[in-house]
């Protein structure tokens, strides 16, 4: 008969394991302080030196605190038992524990991982619905928004002027540093690429076309919508996300009035007024970037680069820019508010609208530029 | 879950202690030198009316904001002058259930209750999901380990916080306001819940309410603070205070269940008239 005391404890009162190997099977006394947050013994019944006739559990007489942490060791001890057919009696524990043990193993047993995932075909399958309802729900979208326009035309004094001119100064005022930044730096490095190439050809004064016609007619327009689809389009998901989930959408329509009318065209109306002029605002931006590369490193003065850009650039190309920007405008606007109103009820819900209100917009800004690229050019614009 | 205490031993320090407290928001307190214990394995609530500064006080409590006056202490360690180690250690010792269980939405409910497990102790994957199984199973969420906070009710989301505040079996659990929200049938199994708690773990449950039902039917002592005197006006067993306060403001609170009109409403006030 041996007999080993697993003490693993760091201190006088710390969980005890004392292991007595019979004859007639093996006694595993615990005693001490079992707390959960303390080390757990480190002994485990495969230290056995033979496999055990029969495993009997016992508690000390002086065992201090316990708790989840001594049914876990039970609990293991009888798995292990279970697996190396091995008979174990745990009749010896106080009643209450033996309830609580009975409780645990059946919680363990009924507590199976759920497999959430899918077979590869299902999740196509699932993908490609999701797909063709979140289209569906783009274009009711849109169409509640397109009856949104014309009942709030029909009737003006309901719409909230008032909000949307809140909105105007937050989307447009508001973003006027960080597009200024962003304006210039394009300019900048339009500039510098052309002027590259330019200088081969002794042509340095059409970097002033090339920079004045890039900006106008496309990057001062795409480059707006990007910073206001990061910008403003995540905040008005969040705004409708948290909203939605605080039920004050609910709210809205428990009382009849259409959300869309009273959240959503404000925000759209407010984007797509301010994004020209924004967009307006950068192109003038990027030609003063181009002009400071063009004066500091093509010596071009900048009168004549003004000059050079003026004469480059007419009505129609700037008219095709404004357009464009007030589209993109359209376009944020409607995946912020969209993504924003369809966010789960939670926190990470309303990350996730954030996030995919911003993807959403920047496609369709891609999407939207080919068109308009093709469009202009069957109409020789 | 505890064992006989031998009677030689020193008596316990108080499971929470509240010394002198000042605190508020911004220049203006809502509490002033507000002291009181509560003993190990006691069902204690704090009361009062809106505004009076309930959870103002559980917050400051637990260390979510620090008073500008006082001490707390947990057992006799003081919670604020802790260092790193200490109030980590005393942060193990309690678990908060929030109004609303505030439980992580990522996360399914066992994620949620293992990840104390998985902060505090050196338990493996396996053993932290089946002690997270079994105390979700102790409130009555057997089944809905793999569910989301967003697929289940108000009720079964404070379960689950109460389940995730019991992860490593606290000595003291704080409640928020575990009633507010819920129908009297999901009330009444919560508060049947804090007995349980009670009963089997010696567990001292600190809960902040106005639910008459919960504190005449679990409360072994309440703390009443009000707005106007910033701090404590009464402090006892609720029936007794019911009956016996001298204080109208504290009988009539503690006399809400009585509809006006009814011999036995108001009758604090009378005198007054």
């Amino acid at each position: 008969m041996s007999r080993t005391n697993a003490n693993l404890a760091l201190s006088r009162s710390a969980a005890e394991v004392c292991v007595d190997e019979r004859a007639d099977g093996v006694v595993v006394t615990l005693s001490g302080v079992w707390k959960i947050t303390a080390a757990k013994p480190d002994w485990r019944p495969s230290r056995l030196v033979k496999k055990p006739s029969a495993l009997r559990v016992a508690i000390a007489p002086g065992i201090g605190e316990w708790d989840s942490s001594l049914l876990l060791f039970v609990h293991e001890l009888r798995s292990w038992a279970t697996v190396a057919d091995v008979a174990c009696n745990l009749d010896a524990l106080p009643e209450e524990m033996q309830t609580m043990l009975a409780q645990f193993s059946q919680a363990c047993l009924q507590a199976r991982p759920q497999d959430r995932s899918r077979n590869f075909v299902a999740a196509i399958g699932v993908a490609a619905h999701d797909v063709m309802d979140k289209t569906r729900e783009i274009a009711r979208f849109i169409g509640e928004c397109v009856y949104s326009g014309i009942h709030l035309a029909k009737n003006p004094h309901k719409f909230r002027l008032r909000d949307c001119l809140e909105e105007m100064q937050q989307c447009g005022a508001m973003s006027l540093p960080i597009v200024s930044l962003i304006g210039l730096l394009v300019g900048l490095i339009l500039a510098y690429q052309a002027a590259v190439l330019m200088r081969q050809f002794g042509a340095d004064i059409y970097v002033a076309d090339a920079v004045g016609l890039s900006m106008v007619r496309e990057m001062g327009a795409m480059m707006t919508a990007v910073v206001l689809a990061g910008r403003t389009g995540a905040a008005f998901a969040a705004t409708l996300g948290n909203m939605r989930a605080n039920d004050e959408i609910d709210a809205l329509e428990t009382l009849g009035i259409r959300p869309v009318d009273f959240l959503v065209m404000p925000k759209i109306v407010a984007l797509g007024l301010m994004m020209p002029l924004l967009a307006l605002y950068a192109n003038f931006m990027g030609i003063f970037g181009g002009m400071l590369v063009a004066q500091g490193i093509l010596d071009i003065p900048p009168s004549a680069y003004w000059i050079e850009t003026v004469s480059a650039i007419d009505l129609s190309d700037v008219m095709s820019g404004m357009i464009k920007a007030s589209a993109f405008g359209f376009l944020v606007g409607l995946s912020g508010c969209h993504r924003g109103l369809l966010a789960e009820r939670s926190a990470a819900g309303v990350g996730r609208a954030a996030t995919s209100a911003v993807v959403m917009a920047l496609v369709l800004i891609i999407l939207s530029d080919a068109f308009f690229a093709i469009a202009f050019n069957l109409l020789g614009i | 879950m505890v064992a006989s205490r031998n009677p030689l031993e020193p008596i316990e320090p108080p499971a929470v202690e509240a010394v002198g407290i000042e605190c508020g928001y911004g220049n203006e307190p809502i509490l002033k030198d507000l002291s009181f214990t509560v003993r190990p394995g006691e069902v204690f609530f704090i009361i009062g009316g809106s505004g009076c500064g309930k959870s103002t006080l559980l917050r400051h409590l637990v260390g979510l904001n620090r008073p500008t006056a006082g001490d707390v202490k947990f057992f006799g360690h003081s919670f604020l002058d802790a260092d790193t180690a200490a109030r980590r250690d005393l942060l193990k010792r309690f678990g908060v259930l929030y109004q609303g269980g505030a439980l992580w939405s990522s996360l399914t409910l066992m994620e949620n209750v293992a990840l104390p497990l998985e902060e505090y102790t050196t338990l493996t994957r396996r053993e932290r999901s089946e002690l997270a199984a079994f105390k979700l199973s102790q409130v009555g969420l057997a089944g809905y380990e793999n569910y989301y906070p967003s697929e289940i009710s108000g009720g079964m989301k404070k379960r689950a916080g109460l389940a995730r505040a019991l992860a490593l079996d606290p000595a003291i659990v704080f409640f928020d306001e575990p009633s507010a929200g819920l129908d009297p049938i999901t009330s009444r199994k919560l508060d049947e819940l804090i007995l349980q708690v009670r009963a089997l773990q010696g567990t001292t449950c600190v809960v902040v309410s106005h639910e008459l039902d919960s504190i005449f039917g679990i409360a072994d002592r309440v703390l009443m603070l009000d707005r106007t005197a910033k701090g404590r006006i009464a402090l006892g067993d609720p029936r007794v205070l019911a009956m016996e306060s001298t204080d109208p403001r504290v009988r009539e609170f503690l006399q809400r269940g009585v509809r006006p009109g009814e011999k036995g409403f108001d009758s604090g006030r009378t005198g007054k008239h």
